[in-house]
């Protein structure tokens, strides 16, 4: 197990890395920008400029608002692709000639990236938020299900064949042994879901949104404010890790580490 | 309690060779049977046979005069690698198969205690799969199994995964709990020595395809001492009568290549 004080020192390290790695950039952007000028200082972001911009959008209540709104979106869109997910994932576990000729598809399918969507959805949903939903929901499903498809079918099958002779059998055998034990790979395709879910709405709102993340994006590129681009991303980053590590990366840990998966250095 | 295998036979799809031939044998209430071979001779398939994890391709295996189709409680298998659940802890997967026998919580908490005690694992009740030593796991599987108070108890090659004063130490432990359990039990091995540690009889199996060679009787009195003058003799008799085997296996080994 790490100490303590080497992961106060990894810290400390990744906070002296990220400074230094500040100062350089704002040094380039010093040197290009303002003493031989060969930049236009709209196209360059520079990091003081950039926390000006995130102190302004931060103090009024635009940035909220379009987080608000994001997240909304984004839940409603990742439960309902779960759902479907779960569905398409059993199914393909379950039903042989499923597992054969659909699976192929799906993997097809998911290597589409989720703005190729964004045509099919404004036809058929209009500029609306139904149409972000589709996108998140296309652009997340196909990996959730071949992770839930996967999961399933890597379960050792020893603990199936434990569980029978101990009387277990129909339903009680995917509730009580085969689900529990391929939940590890069950949450890391969630995880996976969820992050792609988060590109899908970042694609459909920069597309077309009247309020949202993605939208006060493209916005500050209408404005020609690169600052204020660069400060949204930096929101967008800090959610999405925020998101991903302290959610499902939590979740994901724990539970690894109650099945004693995880090794002692991590 | 009568277990009947009866002349079953098992070629496995995509196989020539049949892996069980003609196998014939009866178990009564409270007997201890062991069944050796040589390694790769169908022991297992024998056990998955009799579990119903597996079908026979001909003959038919019946408990108290009920042919055997599909895995059931009244038949639980202790597998070599313990097959506990790593998402539940010790407690709860001594009294997994309880709950599909339709016991109250207070009596499946009851049964689970007191099986645990049994296998001196109390301590351990809380304690997750891959917290326990190799051992604990094997005394965590055989409570799980005795828990459920099936008909007979097969064993799968239960110690073979295990350290040599493990194995010793939990040899004794199971033939104390036999004593006073009096569990029907069969149990395959490749060791000599474990077979006639246990077996009321020893069912000794040729190479393969898998058929009976040889049944014996063993009246070796308890608690046998692996030690003892008798004991080592018999040991050194079967050897050299399962060596016969184990130079054929090896023999067709040899042809084949």
């Amino acid at each position: 197990m790490p100490k303590e004080s080497t992961t106060r020192g990894r810290v400390l390290r990744m906070i002296l890395f990220l400074s230094a790695l500040l100062m350089i950039w704002q040094g380039v952007y010093f040197l290009g920008v303002e003493i031989l000028s060969v930049w236009k200082s709209y196209a360059v972001p520079s990091p003081l400029g950039v926390l000006n911009s995130l102190i302004e959008v931060t103090s009024g209540s635009v940035l909220s608002v379009a987080i608000f709104k994001s997240l909304q979106r984004l839940l409603v869109g990742f439960v309902i692709s779960m759902g479907l997910g779960l569905i398409l994932g059993l199914m393909m576990a379950r039903i042989d000639f499923l597992r054969q000729n659909m699976k192929p598809l799906v993997l097809g399918l998911q290597t589409l990236p989720s703005i190729c969507w964004v045509p099919f959805a404004i036809l058929w949903y209009g500029l609306s938020d139904s149409a972000i939903i589709f996108v998140i929901i296309i652009g997340s499903m196909f990996s959730i299900s071949l992770a839930i498809e996967n999961g399933i079918n890597t379960v050792d099958p020893i603990y199936v064949r434990a569980a029978k002779t101990m009387g277990t059998r129909g339903g009680a055998l995917w509730s009580r042994v085969v689900l529990p034990a391929a939940m590890p790979s069950l949450i890391v395709g969630m995880k996976q879901g969820w992050s792609f879910s988060w590109r899908s709405l970042m694609a459909g709102e920069m597309m077309f949104s009247s309020v949202g993340l993605g939208q006060i994006l493209m916005m500050g590129r209408d404005l020609a404010d690169i600052d204020r681009v660069m400060a949204i991303m930096v929101v967008i980053i800090v959610i999405g890790t925020l998101m991903d590590r302290m959610v499902f990366g939590t979740w994901e840990k724990s539970i690894r580490k109650s099945r004693g998966l995880d090794r002692d250095d991590q | 309690m009568t277990l009947w295998v009866d002349r079953v036979s098992k070629t496995f799809p995509g196989s020539m060779k049949a892996s069980i031939c003609d196998v014939s044998f009866q178990v009564s209430e409270g007997e201890f049977v062991c069944v050796i071979g040589p390694s790769g001779s169908g022991k297992s398939t024998l056990i998955n046979l009799i579990a119903g994890l597996e079908t026979p391709s001909t003959g038919e295996i019946t408990l108290d005069g009920k042919p055997v189709r599909e895995p059931g409680a009244d038949r639980v298998v202790m597998f070599q690698e313990s097959a506990l659940f790593p998402w539940l802890n010790v407690f709860d997967n001594v009294r997994f198969g309880l709950k599909n026998q339709k016991k109250t919580p207070e009596e499946q908490e009851k049964i689970a205690t007191r099986f645990l005690k049994m296998v001196r694992l109390s301590e351990f009740a809380e304690y997750r799969v891959h917290q326990l030593s190799g051992g604990m796991k094997q005394r965590a599987a055989l409570a799980r199994a005795l828990a459920l108070d099936s008909k007979i108890l097969l064993m799968d090659e239960p110690f073979a995964s295990l350290d040599k004063q493990t194995i010793n130490l939990l040899r004794e432990e199971l033939a104390v709990i036999w004593k006073e359990t009096r569990k029907t039990i069969i149990l395959v091995t490749h060791s000599v020595e474990e077979a006639l540690f246990f077996a009321d009889r020893i069912i000794m199996l040729s190479a393969e395809p898998a058929t009976v060679r040889e049944v014996m009787n063993i009246d070796l009195p308890r608690p046998r001492s692996i030690e003892s003058e008798a004991f080592l003799s018999l040991r050194k008799d079967i050897l050299k009568r399962l060596r016969v085997e184990v130079e054929e296996v090896a023999k067709g080994e040899h042809d084949a290549r």
